[in-house]
């Protein structure tokens, strides 16, 4: 035994001894996790936020938060002599003259960033593939409210730098706030201390930003980690991967080596952006003065939804005065009815889809995006309106650099806000389905070979080569959700059954999301497709084509029942409706 | 010659043609190119011939004695300095009428522009060509550029002078790379859609501030590649392209079986 | 653990009962297991697993150059405050970091993708749900302790419990919410430093502003004069800046009770947009258009300042001026009306 082996079973024992730590390593050590690099999006996430302490900690010993006037002597010299806040002098100091500060804010700027970004495609994926289902629905939203507190990170710590920028922020923020009935103008000076701007904000957002959102977002993302531990990830399906059991690598040492290493990828990736891209130069702004603004005067991205929801809204007629008091529907139905809706509906959705499907199963088996297409849709859907409203913060950057006219693209985004998430939602269920069809056909009649043969008749036909069974399985192993059908509204004895009008809107949702739908190939069906014809050891498909339809229509639906949807779930399923006919 | 012809396939040889054409060019371009002195006061022959050139290329829109049409405005009064932005950055002639002109290889040379300021500066009294000392960024002071440039330019054209939208189509144009005489010309006579800032809005030497401040900003970024320098959005762009594809391309190799 | 063949735990069960048709066949397909193992190249080949240890240690390599190079870059590049210096700095620095880390992060990850075993492994899940035994003795547990605390019996005793814990945060909230706002005057919304006779100045020197320094086209950016003797003179700029120009009278459409409040032309509008309260200030000298760069609304400086496009509603307070003997522009008074956004009592 080597002293240095002697050393690390000298210390675990000193500690088992004190903690009991042999059992949590015992258990723990080896825990499997499964690999797919779209798994790695929330530790993107994850990482750009301890990134964002460690350059923020940094920060913080220099920057001085601080809205007293002082006049500034150094560099950049369009900044010399000038006067302004602590707050943005101390910012130039710690990017000017501080050794390796503006590599660090400009670290710490892209850090939030891609933060944000990860969080909204970790989001994304987990959404699509519908890993919200239960057991994670709570773990859904304690991811939505991370992203809520990550967008308030954002906000507080860009405005910090007192720059004529996200002075103009603030402002924009006091003009909304003082929109809110009867309580506006109150919840206006209890932001600022006063009258706008005040000299109390910078120092409140600073304790914001660097102690309380910093404070939640550590809690949450432990509960959100440790929820994660305790369902066991979810996996992908495959060969070998069911609803019970995860397949994947042990995390001592795989994943101590891959997802470590990606730590120090996330924080290399951000160095390497930190040390070549500016990033908010906030001396070309200059100090905050309510006089100056700039052309271009956007938020950093993930606040532009709300940026592009003002900029949509027409004004016209639209701040009714009410018995002397004024209601401004342009500030209210933009930067707060729009954006509330859009954000319940995202929190909310693994409730609805869950009442939609009176499904009372564990999932942990994802689905294919494709395999459930009005979910993908609707996703599709809620993506469009946030891009659309994005593209209407941008709408200035779009017309300088695209040779358009503001107003045209304005009054564009002003029809496509209602427009485009209806369009999204057909066209992307329209190629889910159309991607399950394809699925269908390649299971049934396998891969083309471009191998063509001439029978002894003068038959020519494409030789198909049939999948293998791995191949098979990722394309016929979901099973598809069928609408709930409503009971009668009275029963036998014609007496008016109880909790009647609840299951018909159910139906009526679960319709929704589950009328259209294409079914996995059936062994029965694969068969049948082998023995059309007389040359079924090479998968002709010269005749009797499988096609699958969309059922629709009430005739075709056998499913469950409304009434029993907790008991009906767990069991067996009736027979299958005739969703593939021969024709 | 035959040595170099049998390497005129070597892999350095476009890059070796590349330099020696941008040496000529250079040299070329400094031989010939009128240095601010040879800027001289105009002739009666000058004025006589600004106005030929007038007549035939003018006229049109401006009518016969520049007194302006439906379609273009008088041009009694406005000075050389006007004739001079316009024509040198080559918004005018226009191609067609609209409230924008945008700025294109100008049309006449600079003895050509110099009689034909010469032409519309003898009709009236208007701003003159600055002189060399008025727009040289040296003398200028950068910090009191920013202040003025921020209250009175960067709604328009950006915190960095890199251009911004106006109503309709209409924009407002990049600073960069513009002469500095064109700028002190463009804030004396407001262009097109610009108001005019006279000498008692910003003097002389505050209108040479502005050049000093957007002097500095040719410098380029203190952190790196300036991305546009026209804010959050190129900003955004960038954290989702480079930095989320560039994260997700990792986590690809990552989760990739090895060969 | 490591196996090539499906383990029991893998097989799904039959996922319906029904038996069709043709009997022997199922009614769906069955999971066929883990796919065979692919062996790699280090597996197998000596050599190839010597190249890819050799690749790790190059990695670990790199990053320890990059490290290096941050602190000779700290240590040995001159401190040049210029932006040439600054930039070269920050990339030598940025570059270094990137190195330093990103070559840890690659070697962690080439030496668990190449030389750690690549057996996919399985593991048992269990359902989240406690099984009915540890249940009951929860609920058990429970209600022996609602039990021992009499509260349920106790209805005087939860009340008192609720009330006072639910108090309790009071005594840090209310003189916290009550402090935040300052002196809650918001009636200062309605005014700002324009008084009768207050000069227009130049934002931001200060400096008056004569009649006729102001020529048709021209747009000035305006201040009271005296905006610095103020105590609070930022929150008394972000209410009283103005914006100034001169139009051609012909173009002035003027309704008759302000028919006074211009002189000549020259027209005085504040430049709080009415929206939420950005600076409008991107005046177009051709069309009259004043557009704000936040939300575009788009006001008509030649009539009244009406809202011509964008999300405002009202147009931009108009304040009155005239000229004082020495020929300098000055207020008749303050604005008529409160400026910036609207809130609920405005009108009030």
């Amino acid at each position: 035994m080597s002293t240095a082996q002697r050393a690390a079973g000298g210390t675990a024992d000193y500690l088992d001894q004190r903690t009991g730590v042999g059992l949590a390593v015992k258990s723990f050590a080896r825990k499997i996790f499964p690999d797919h690099w779209s798994f790695m999006l929330g530790e993107i996430a994850l990482y750009s936020f301890v990134v964002l302490i460690i350059s923020g900690v940094f920060l913080t010993m220099f920057f001085v938060p601080s809205m007293g006037l002082i006049t500034y002597q150094g560099a950049p010299a369009s900044m010399n002599g000038l006067e302004m806040s602590e707050a943005f002098a101390s910012t130039l100091h710690l990017s000017f003259d501080v050794t390796g500060g503006l590599l660090m804010r400009q670290i710490h700027h892209w850090a939030a960033l891609v933060f944000m970004a990860a969080i909204v495609t970790h989001m994304m994926r987990v959404f699509f593939t519908g890993a919200f289902r239960k057991p994670r629905e709570l773990n859904w939203v304690v991811g939505f409210v991370l992203m809520i507190l990550g967008l308030a990170a954002g906000f507080t710590g860009y405005s910090l730098p007192d720059d004529v920028l996200s002075g103009n922020g603030l402002r924009i923020t006091d003009g909304v706030v003082r929109a809110i009935p009867v309580l506006g103008s109150y919840m206006s000076f209890m932001i600022f201390g006063g009258e706008f701007p005040g000299e109390h904000i910078i120092p409140r957002l600073f304790t914001l930003h660097i102690l309380v959102i910093p404070a939640l977002i550590l809690a949450l993302v432990g509960l959100h980690l440790f929820m994660v531990v305790l369902h066991k990830h979810t996996h992908f399906p495959g060969p070998g991967r069911t609803e019970h059991n995860v397949v994947g690598f042990p995390l001592f040492p795989v994943y101590v080596a891959k997802a470590g290493g990606f730590f120090f990828i996330v924080f290399g990736v951000l160095a390497l952006m930190g040390g070549t891209l500016s990033i908010n130069p906030v001396w070309n702004y200059g100090p905050y003065d309510p006089s100056p603004v700039t052309a271009g005067a956007q938020p950093d991205w993930y606040m532009l939804f709300l940026e592009g929801a003002l900029r949509l809204m027409p004004g016209a007629g639209m701040e009714p005065v009410i018995a002397g008091y004024t209601l401004s529907l342009n500030v209210i139905i933009p930067a707060m009815i729009i954006p509330g809706i859009l954000f319940t509906a995202l929190a909310l959705y693994p409730f609805i889809e869950a009442f939609a499907t009176g499904d009372k199963r564990e999932h942990h088996l994802l689905d294919r995006p494709r395999n459930v297409p009005t979910r993908t849709a609707v996703g599709v859907a809620i993506l469009t309106a946030f891009f659309v409203l994005i593209l209407a913060g941008s709408n200035d950057i779009i017309a300088t650099h695209f040779a358009l006219s503001l107003n045209d693209i304005s009054r564009f985004l002003r029809v496509m806000i209602f427009v485009a998430p209806i369009l999204a939602f057909w066209i992307t269920k329209r190629i889910c389905l159309g991607l399950q069809r394809k699925d269908r056909e390649l299971v049934l009649h396998g891969h083309e070979t471009g191998r063509i043969v001439r029978f002894s008749h003068g038959e020519y036909i494409e030789v198909h080569k049939p999948l293998d069974e791995y191949e098979r399985w990722l394309r016929v192993q979901h099973v598809p959700q069928r609408p709930l059908e409503l009971l009668p509204a009275e029963d036998e004895r014609g007496v008016r059954r109880k909790g009647y009008r609840r299951d018909a809107v159910r139906a009526r949702v679960s319709r929704f999301f589950f009328e259209d739908r294409v079914e996995p190939v059936t062994p029965m069906e694969l068969a049948a497709a082998h023995s059309h014809g007389d040359h079924d050891a090479i998968g002709s498909t010269t005749e009797g084509h499988q096609t699958p339809e969309i059922s629709s229509g009430p005739e075709r639906q056998v499913g469950q029942q409304v009434a029993e949807p907790a008991g009906g779930a767990s069991g067996s399923r009736p027979g299958r409706s005739a969703d593939a006919q021969d024709h | 010659m035959k040595a170099i012809a049998a390497r005129r396939n070597h892999r350095f040889a476009p890059v070796v043609l590349l330099a020696l054409a941008l040496l000529v060019t250079g040299g070329l371009y400094a031989a010939f190119a009128p240095s601010a002195s040879s800027a001289q006061t105009p002739s009666a022959s000058d004025v006589e011939i600004g106005s030929r050139l007038f007549q035939a290329n003018c006229a049109t829109c401006h009518g016969p004695d520049a007194a302006g049409r439906a379609e273009a405005p008088s041009l009694i009064g406005v000075g050389a300095a006007s004739v001079d932005f316009q024509v040198a950055t080559g918004r005018m002639p226009m191609q067609m009428n609209s409230p924008q002109a945008p700025a294109k290889p100008p049309q006449f040379d600079d003895e050509q522009v110099r009689q034909l300021a010469a032409y519309v500066a003898s009709l009236a009294p208007g701003p003159a060509i600055p002189t060399a000392e008025q727009v040289d960024p040296e003398l200028g002071d950068a910090a009191n550029g920013m202040v003025l440039f921020r209250t009175n330019c960067a709604m328009c054209h950006g915190a960095a002078g890199k251009g911004g939208a106006l109503t309709e189509g209409k924009y407002a144009p990049t600073l960069e790379g513009v002469e500095p005489r064109h700028i002190y010309e463009a804030m004396t006579t407001g262009p097109q859609s610009m108001p005019v800032f006279n000498d008692a809005n910003l003097n002389p030497e505050e209108k040479r501030d502005i050049i000093a401040f957007l002097a500095e900003q040719e410098r380029g970024a203190a952190g790196g590649a300036e991305l546009g320098s026209i804010g959050p959005v190129a900003e955004g762009l960038w954290a989702w392209v480079v930095g989320i594809g560039l994260l997700i391309a990792c986590a690809v190799w990552i989760g990739a079986k090895s060969s | 653990m490591s196996n090539d063949r499906p383990s029991s735990d893998l097989t799904v069960p039959a996922a319906t009962g029904a038996v069709s048709a043709r009997g022997d066949v199922p009614e769906r397909f069955e999971n066929p297991g883990l796919p065979p193992h692919q062996p790699r190249r280090a597996d197998s080949e000596p050599a190839a697993d010597k190249r890819a240890e050799r690749q790790v240690v190059a990695l670990f390599g790199v990053s320890i150059l990059g490290t290096i190079g941050v602190i000779v870059t700290y240590f040995v590049y001159p401190h040049d405050p210029s932006i040439e210096s600054m930039r070269t700095a920050n990339m030598l620095l940025g570059i270094g970091l990137f190195l330093g880390m990103f070559g840890i992060g690659a070697a962690a990850v080439h030496w668990a993708k190449t030389l750690m075993s690549d057996h996919e492994q399985a593991e048992a899940r269990h359902p989240q749900r406690s099984d009915a035994e540890v249940r009951a003795g929860a609920l058990q547990a429970l209600s022996d302790g609602a039990q021992d605390s009499g509260i349920g019996r106790r209805g005087l005793l939860k009340g008192a419990v609720v009330s006072a814990v639910a108090l309790a945060p009071l005594s840090i909230a209310v003189p916290l919410i009550g402090q935040l706002g300052g002196d809650w005057d918001v009636s200062k919304f309605r005014h700002t430093m324009w008084r009768s006779g207050t000069r227009l100045a130049r934002d931001p020197s200060g400096t008056p502003i004569r009649a006729a320094d102001v020529t048709i086209g021209s747009v000035y950016h305006v201040i009271p004069e005296d905006l610095r003797e103020s105590d609070h003179w930022i929150e008394e700029k972000a209410k009283a800046i103005v914006l100034l120009v001169r139009l051609d009278p012909q173009d002035l459409v003027e309704s008759d009770e302000r028919r006074d409040w211009s002189h000549e032309g020259i027209v005085a509008y504040s430049k709080v947009c009415t929206h939420v309260g950005c600076p409008v200030a991107l005046y177009e000298q051709q069309t009259h258009h004043l557009l704000c760069p936040c939300h575009q609304s788009t006001f008509d400086m030649a009539d009244g300042a009406k809202v011509v496009f964008g999300p405002a509603s009202r147009a931009l307070p108009q304040l009155p001026i005239t000229v004082d003997d020495a020929g300098y522009l000055v207020a008749q008074s303050d604005f008529h009306e409160p400026v910036g956004p609207s809130y609920w009592e405005r009108l009030k």
